[in-house]
């Protein structure tokens, strides 16, 4: 493949939006659309640099992306610890597994009311919410993955004579890595949208109050902003899960060659 | 301590047998039996294999062979009887006991080096790096072991399974999906690593041709019990040759199974 052909392949797939966003700025200038229905990408460009140069942006990213890490990790490593123990121990898994199929199946956004009674509107209630979300996630998949490690390569390891210990570390947990991490990205995209309507019914900061906020002033620049923030810090949390696929998962060829096509 | 009685007594061809002398141990059934449920599949094993010794095991798929493995192995134990290793009754996975799978099960998150010392043993890396270089795999220790084909993939099987010098090598057909000339290769690299080593081996296969040209002795499993016990007194030297005794024997075993 020569070099101009590897341009215009470069180049040929963002022709459209950005042929869409030429539209949207022309219609938006002329007065075709009203600013009330969808600002001029332009109007948001400037809201994006104004809130980003009084600070306003990075102090609501950073309040919201806090939430979200912390509830991954409660209810990430929650799930995470019990698909382990459930995974290994049949006594856990008669214990628990049902109970916990049964707490799954609520719609974890319809707490909210109870949420708010419990929590007030304060931090806990959006944490405890994102926990909530990304528990089961990881629960399933690690649970599943520990399940369906190959029985063969677990005798081979009491064969080889490896003790109870060595032989979770080094056969059964890597061989339930890859439905763990599939587990971690189901849990990061549920984090931002459990994160996005928390914050949107009931916050006095992050990207979802600021972007209702806007909208009691009309200013859909702002809401449009947040939208975008929300979008890229999603796509963020996959390209970083995807690394970590990429890394952890090095010994796998179907990983690999999965990934040199996407 | 009983002494258990010989169900054969098998020829030592002196000039064929191991170099390494002292190494292998010594492997005794008393009245073995296995049963799942009301199915008896081993009914009654009396039998020794003297310690260095290579014997293959033949017989018809569901004739006891693989649950035979599996109670040498320690992975079940026996209905009744005892399995005596070294002299004493044994239960339970044993450390010198080895088994070679007919798929290689190495660790694919592991690469090669990593998986020949699985057990971490002090002083691993070089000791696996060693048996690498005696299966002629060297150079792949380095290697994720997708990248070996199925030749290779067994051999470093066999490189960790002699990791230890287990006393006794279990080979539970571990050539059944390999091609014919990898196969051959994988004969000769076993039959060479078993004289330096000097472990017993205990073959499990259904191939009878596999069996006469590697052992020793053949027993042959049918119905639970050892139908017949044939010692192979071929120097190792003139079976590639195809002697005419050689056709004889597989004959004689084939009838049996």
């Amino acid at each position: 493949m020569t070099r101009a052909t590897a341009l215009r392949r470069g180049l040929v797939p963002w022709l459209l939006p950005i042929a869409l966003l030429a539209v949207w700025q022309v219609a938006a200038k002329a007065g075709w659309l009203s600013a009330r229905v969808l600002p001029a990408p332009s109007d948001i460009a400037v809201a994006f640099w104004t809130t980003l140069r009084d600070g306003s942006l990075p102090h609501h990213v950073g309040i919201s992306a806090e939430r979200a890490v912390l509830g991954l990790i409660i209810g990430g490593g929650l799930g995470f610890a019990l698909g382990l123990i459930n995974g290994a121990l049949p006594i856990a898994e008669d214990i628990l597994d049902s109970s916990l199929q049964m707490l799954r199946n609520v719609p974890h956004l319809a707490i909210i009311p109870m949420v708010i009674l419990w929590f007030g509107i304060g931090e806990e209630a959006k944490v405890f919410l994102v926990a909530v979300g990304v528990l089961f996630p990881m629960y399933l998949n690690t649970f599943h993955g520990i399940r369906s490690v190959d029985r063969g390569l677990v005798e081979m390891g009491r064969v080889y004579g490896l003790g109870p210990v060595a032989l979770y570390l080094r056969v059964i947990l890597p061989g339930a890595l890859p439905a763990i991490l599939v587990g971690l990205r189901y849990a990061l995209g549920i984090m931002w949208l459990t994160l996005i309507v928390a914050e949107t019914i009931s916050a006095s900061s992050g990207i979802g109050y600021m972007t209702m906020n806007a909208r009691e002033f009309l200013q859909t620049d702002m809401v449009l902003l947040g939208i975008i923030v929300y979008a890229l810090l999603g796509k963020l949390a996959d390209i970083a899960s995807r690394w970590l696929e990429r890394r952890a998962l090095d010994w796998n060829p179907s990983f690999h060659t999965g990934l040199e096509a996407a | 301590m009983m002494v258990p009685l010989r169900a054969a007594a098998p020829s030592p061809e002196v000039q064929d047998q191991a170099t390494v002398a002292g190494k292998g141990l010594e492997l005794a059934f008393e009245g073995v039996t296995k049963a799942f449920g009301d199915v008896g599949v081993l009914k009654g094993l009396d039998l020794v294999i003297p310690a260095g010794q290579f014997v293959a095991v033949v017989g018809r798929s569901g004739g006891g062979k693989t649950t035979l493995m599996r109670l040498i192995a320690g992975l079940d134990g026996p209905t009744g009887g005892a399995i005596r290793i070294d002299g004493t009754a044994r239960r339970g996975l044993q450390p010198d006991v080895r088994l070679l799978f007919q798929d290689a099960r190495l660790l694919p998150w592991q690469r090669v080096l990593s998986n020949v010392g699985i057990a971490r043993d002090p002083g691993w890396k070089a000791r696996a790096q060693a048996l690498l270089a005696e299966v002629g795999l060297a150079e792949r220790a380095g290697d994720w072991p997708y990248v070996l084909s199925g030749g290779q993939k067994q051999r470093v099987a066999l490189a960790r399974a002699l990791v230890t010098e287990p006393g006794i090598l279990l080979l539970d057909e571990p050539f059944g999906a390999l091609d014919a000339l990898t196969r051959a290769d994988m004969h000769r690299l076993l039959t060479r690593v078993w004289r330096q080593h000097g472990f017993t081996a205990i073959l499990i296969t259904h191939d009878v041709a596999e069996a006469v040209a590697l052992a020793d002795r053949v027993l042959v499993l049918r119905d639970g019990r050892v139908a017949e016990d044939i010692t192979v007194d071929i120097p190792r030297s003139a079976r590639a040759t195809g002697a005419p005794r050689l056709a004889e024997l597989e004959r004689r075993i084939l009838s049996a199974v």
